[in-house]
């Protein structure tokens, strides 16, 4: 009995080793431990071993069937792990093909400025407000200290739509009715698109500015100056600095033109400040007395200031686009170059 | 405007280089766009005597030594007809650069710098030049325009440069003037800021003459219309002998590029441009009636101006009549009758005053402009109006061109040309600013622009001169101050008294920037277009003559007509858009755009029209559908959990089986569909290409929906697959409906495979359609939902006459 046992544990170890897959295995398994297996056979025959031999021979089973068993396992791991093995290396690929993506699209560079604008200004506690393209002589004009018969009229060009309606040429239309609907404090930015009647290479007839206005006690020159340091330094990096040089504008008064440090060359001239080492990026000034005074705002208690920039012209700095109509003419191959 | 430097040394004694009083101007607010030498392409000419001058036989040359003192003597042969021995004429040394001309030696072509030669056989070490070789003209050198050399003064000092005998040396000032100061848009002007900056004293101008006892008996000035004109002065001036300008100031009317005429006509414009103030001459002999008079013109009455152009008038123009005819378009041009001529021997001077936007109306409407209409548009003020005559009267006796009489009439409506006072207090000019600028400093600045100041306390009292109108109050001091004082004093601070504010977006902006970048993660990218177009964009779609889209908002005074409409669609540019990027070999693309239709609610305007947000979505190229279009609608949907529906459509310039409307909570709200094939012909598109636009303003209302979280279910779904074949004519949508309607525990159903082919028959198709079912307060039993596919079916069955395939 024992040598019987002996020779199944034996044969069926070997057989284990020689198996090449899981079918084969399996095999071993059901002809081995099966219903009908050999050892199962063995079992089935204690009946016909003497009494006192059962203990010892069902030792023996249980040894040679533990021993199989864990043949078994180890065989079958082993084989688990060669056939993991050949599904991997099947699944070789060439990693340096190109990749796959689903391309997002992305937000017009004017939106890209205006959203970094409106994220600046934000966090200095600015309201957004975005006034109407289509505005009043009065509110574009007049309001703004700019009557009918006002020189300034004549520095830009207006789209008239009506005697009394236009396309609006500023968005310092804005200031009026945000002071019209609001008492101070005031701290709001109005971006929007505006209109000229320009067309040639570095003008296009439709553009963007984005106005500020603060109305506040006590808000001077030094605010404006204050702020606009802040605001060059997000936009064109932490060593931009700010020059202020007298300007006008009807609205403003005194009226500085801001120029920044260029932040191509520092300072020192390049091609892009033609050599001056400052960049000329907005206007801006402390608000006209009768401007405020035209909205019902007491200038005995409350000053401001108010700034306009240009957006495209930031764009066109900041990513170095060098055709501001190109911005308008969605060229595919213009709109996939610049992303948030 | 153009400032030489020499001329503003007239009235300033300037004493440091062009380039710093450009950064000097710079930083009080004069811009100066350009510094330019007069002479700046000309080096190393220098004075040179001709010793001996000898012909070379059987030519036009001759062979010269010519002595350039220091620099030695040359030979040079030279081809000028007035080249003599112990002649001084400008030597080009060699290395020089001079003016490159053709061969008529009048034609610039360019510059050219000299070397050694040889002329038939002669060695020629430099060129003596004409006037044209140098950049000068007659008017800024007698004789030079002379087709041979120019002939410099015996007393020129042999080898010395010829740029400052010449006026080469001078410099020009291109200085940008802003609108509040017309007063500098004058030499003299700019020589009281160029002496304030440089902290010296102007100069007065010579305003002296002597009237004779000649008188015009009976002359009369008469202004009909004050409105438009305040002051006019005329001023009678006989024995005039019309003759040619001295030296000195065809030179300087050259340096400001105005051409010598005649000594009377050349003294208004010297004083136009010395003092800003536009002057006219009459010939006296063809004013009739002993009578000049201000008025508007008669509608239709006709002019002829200098230049030979006839007007036809209306009470809108402004004329200077005599007893029976305009004789001036006022402030524009004068006419032809009484234009100073060769033969003139008396003058009536002219020094008015005309409201500007008058003038600039006028000039714009008729079309005719000149530098004095130019200059009233900017601003003229009284007080120079008065100065200007004076300042004229004088020129005339110091020319000696004719005699100042005693006939001098001014009528004027009474404005002040005396300074006017102003009080401001300190205190607030500094709050202004800021900073708190020493009282000296204030003081030593407002002297240094004639303001007169005085201080008492926190008083401050100037005396503001009538040329400076743009002086209201205390902030246009603080002006003065600062810009004089220095930006650079101004310290940054960050509104310490300001209140504390909440910044940013407001939900209609932010939901817009969600809305945006939606479509940026689907693929697409965003565009801007003009909010004008063209009436051929409305065409171009095809669109019946009573469309709504055809009550577009004109522009009056468009840059052309493609620019002339306020936009009431976003497609047409959307499909330009395409076809430009197709037609650059850009196959596909996705493009939306976010933008204002302009809806008036009456033509002409007389109320704000409804800007209505739009956005349109195009996208092309071989792989697109009318599906992956619909994406887009799906996105802005998801975006504001709202449900569109879609309904077959038909637009005039989409594809008449691929257009549907987008329905929102039964309410249209835009459409999309296939590009027709008429305009991908007209437009030479090569892919398919399609467009949608949505009313974004009638989504808005729907951007406070707030998001909700729908519990998990407590008991497990089941899903049913279904598959009909049906007639092509059956939509989707109404298969879709009757799943939904026939049974309330549908929560989803999608369509997941179509298929045609022959087998199923023309005109049929297989539709496959997966149908979630979510139990609400029991778990569903196999019978349960079998009941539910049942009510389906029978639905489908009564509804649509459809059948599971079998």
């Amino acid at each position: 009995m024992q040598n019987k046992l002996k020779e199944i544990r034996e044969k069926a170890i070997s057989q284990i080793e020689n198996a090449a897959n899981l079918e084969a295995l399996n095999e071993v398994r059901n002809v081995v431990l099966g219903k009908k297996g050999e050892l199962t056979a063995v079992l089935r025959g204690m009946k016909d071993v003497a009494a006192e031999d059962r203990p010892k021979v069902g030792q023996w089973v249980n040894e040679a069937r533990d021993a199989i068993e864990t043949k078994l396992e180890a065989q079958l791991k082993k084989l688990e792990k060669e056939a993991l093995k050949l599904r991997y290396e099947a699944e070789k690929i060439d990693v340096t093909m190109p990749e796959v993506v689903a391309e997002p699209g992305s937000l017009h560079p004017i939106t890209l400025v205006k959203n970094e604008l409106v994220d600046i200004f934000g966090s200095m506690g600015f309201e957004v407000f975005e006034g109407t393209e289509i505005e009043t002589d009065y509110y574009n004009f007049t309001a703004l200290n700019t009557p009918d018969d006002h020189p300034a009229r004549d520095m830009q060009d207006t789209f008239y739509l009506s005697p009394e309606f236009l396309l609006r040429t500023q968005t310092s239309a804005g200031q009026i009715h945000v002071m019209e609907a609001k008492k101070p404090p005031i701290k709001v930015i109005s971006p929007g698109k505006v209109f000229r009647s320009d067309d040639d290479a570095t003008h296009s007839p439709m553009f963007s500015q984005m106005e500020g206005l603060v109305v506040d006690k006590g808000i001077s020159l030094c605010d404006l100056k204050g702020m606009l340091d802040e605001f060059v330094k997000k936009i064109f990096g932490k060593e931009t600095k700010t020059r202020l040089r007298p300007s006008y504008f009807p609205f403003t008064e005194p009226s500085v033109e801001v120029d920044v440090s260029c932040f191509q060359c520092g300072g020192c001239g390049c091609k892009l400040c033609k050599g001056t080492g400052w960049i000329e990026v907005l206007g801006a000034g402390v608000v006209n007395n009768k401007v405020l005074e035209g909205c019902g705002i007491d200038t005995n208690e409350y000053s401001g200031f108010a700034f306009g920039i240009g957006i495209e012209r930031i764009a066109m700095l900041k990513y170095g686009i060098n055709n501001i109509k190109m911005l308008f003419e969605s060229d595919m191959r213009v709109l996939k170059q610049l992303h948030e | 405007m153009l400032a030489p430097l020499s001329w503003l040394k007239e009235y300033v004694d300037i004493d440091c280089t062009p380039q710093e009083l450009q950064d000097k101007l710079f930083s009080c607010g004069f811009e100066v766009e350009e510094l330019k030498q007069v002479g700046e392409d000309i080096h190393d000419v220098v004075v040179g005597l001709v010793k001996t001058c000898e012909p070379i036989p059987e030519t036009h040359l001759h062979v010269c030594t010519v002595d350039a003192g220091s620099h030695g003597t040359f030979q040079v042969c030279c081809g000028a007809d007035n080249v003599k021995a112990g002649g001084k004429f400008p030597l080009a040394l060699v290395g020089a650069q001079v003016i490159m001309t053709g061969k008529d030696h009048v034609t610039v072509e360019g510059l050219m710098t000299i070397e050694k030669g040889k002329l038939r056989g002669y060695d020629s070490e430099g060129m003596l030049c004409s006037g044209v070789e140098l950049g000068v003209s007659d008017d800024l050198f007698p004789g030079a325009s002379y087709n041979g050399l120019l002939v410099l003064p015996d007393d020129a000092e042999v080898g010395a440069d010829v740029k400052p005998i010449l006026g080469l040396d001078d410099w020009i000032f291109d200085i940008a003037i802003t609108a509040n100061r017309p007063d500098c848009q004058s030499v003299y002007g700019i020589a009281r800021e160029v002496a304030a900056v440089l902290n010296k004293e102007i100069k007065p101008l010579d305003l002296s003459y002597t009237e004779d006892e000649v008188k015009k008996d009976g002359f009369t000035v008469t202004v009909d219309a004050p409105e438009l004109c305040p002051r006019y002065i005329a001023h009678y001036v006989h024995d005039v002998k019309i003759g040619e300008s001295p030296l000195w100031m065809k030179r300087r009317l050259a340096l400001v590029g105005i051409g010598s005429i005649s000594n009377v006509v050349d003294i208004t414009n010297y004083v136009l441009t010395e003092l800003g103030q536009p002057m006219h001459a009459f010939d006296s002999s063809y004013i009739e009636g002993n009578m000049i008079n201000v008025r508007r013109a008669n509608n239709g009455e006709k002019i002829v101006t200098l230049d030979e152009k006839e007007f036809e008038l209306n009470d809108q123009n402004l004329v200077i009549c005599d007893g029976k005819k305009p004789v001036a378009l006022a402030g524009i041009m004068g006419g032809l009758n009484s234009e100073i001529l060769d033969t003139t021997t008396e003058v009536m001077f002219e020094a008015a005053k005309f409201m500007r936007d008058n003038i600039r109306k006028s000039s714009r409407a008729l079309g005719q402009a000149s530098d004095s209409s130019a200059m009233y548009a900017k601003g003229v003020y009284e007080y120079t109006t008065v100065m200007a005559m004076k300042r004229a009267l004088h020129l005339i006796e110091e020319l000696g061109c004719g005699k100042v009489s005693s006939t001098h009439v001014e009528v004027s409506t009474g404005n002040s040309i005396e300074p006017k006072e102003m009080k401001v207090s300190i205190e607030r000019v500094n709050k202004v600013l800021g900073i708190t600028v020493p009282n000296e400093d204030i003081i030593r600045i407002l002297k240094s622009l004639d303001f007169n100041p005085s201080v008492n306390g926190d008083e401050l009292t100037i005396q503001v001169p009538a040329y400076r109108e743009d002086m209201e109050s205390y902030p246009d001091v603080a002006e003065e101050v600062i810009r004089m004082y220095g930006y650079e004093h101004v310290i940054p601070t960050f509104m310490p008294t300001a209140q504390v504010t909440m910044g940013g977006f407001d939900l209609r902006q932010m939901s817009e920037l969600k809305l945006k970048r939606a479509l940026c993660g689907a693929g697409a990218y965003e565009g801007i277009h003009y909010s004008f177009f063209s009436p051929s964009d409305l065409d171009l779609l095809n669109l019946p003559e009573d469309a709504m889209e055809r009550k577009a908002i004109k522009l009056i005074n468009p840059i052309n007509a493609d620019l002339s409409l306020m936009r009431t669609t976003l497609a047409p540019q959307m499909i330009r858009a395409m076809a430009r990027n197709q037609k650059r070999d850009l196959l596909e693309g996705k493009i939306y755009e976010l933008g204002n239709i302009f809806i008036p609610k009456d033509l002409p305007l007389t109320e704000y029209p409804d800007e209505r947000e739009t956005l349109c979505v195009g996208v092309f190229g071989e792989n697109e559908s009318f599906y992956t279009l619909k994406g887009f609608a799906k996105i802005v949907a998801d975006t504001f959990d709202l449900e569109f529906t879609y309904e077959p459509s038909e637009k005039t310039f989409l594809h008449p089986y691929q257009t549907a409307d987008i329905i929102c909570d039964g309410e249209k709200v835009g459409y999309l569909g296939k590009v027709s094939y008429e305009i991908m012909d007209e437009l030479d598109m090569r892919v398919p290409s399609f467009v949608l636009e949505l009313d974004i303003r009638l989504i808005s209302k729907y951007y406070d929906k707030e998001q909700k979280f729908m519990p998990l279910p407590k008991f497990a779904i089941e899903k049913r697959d279904f598959a009909f074949v049906v007639d092509k004519n059956i939509t989707c949508a109404s298969i879709e409906n009757g799943i939904k309607e026939a049974c309330k525990y549908v929560t989803d159903v999608k369509l997941f495979d179509v298929y045609e082919g022959i087998q199923l028959g023309a005109n049929k198709r297989s539709m496959a359609f997966s149908v979630v079912f979510t139990p609400q307060n029991e778990e569903f039993t196999d019978e349960m939902v079998e009941g539910y596919v049942k009510k389906i079916l029978k639905n489908l069955d009564n509804k649509l006459g459809i059948s599971l395939r079998s």
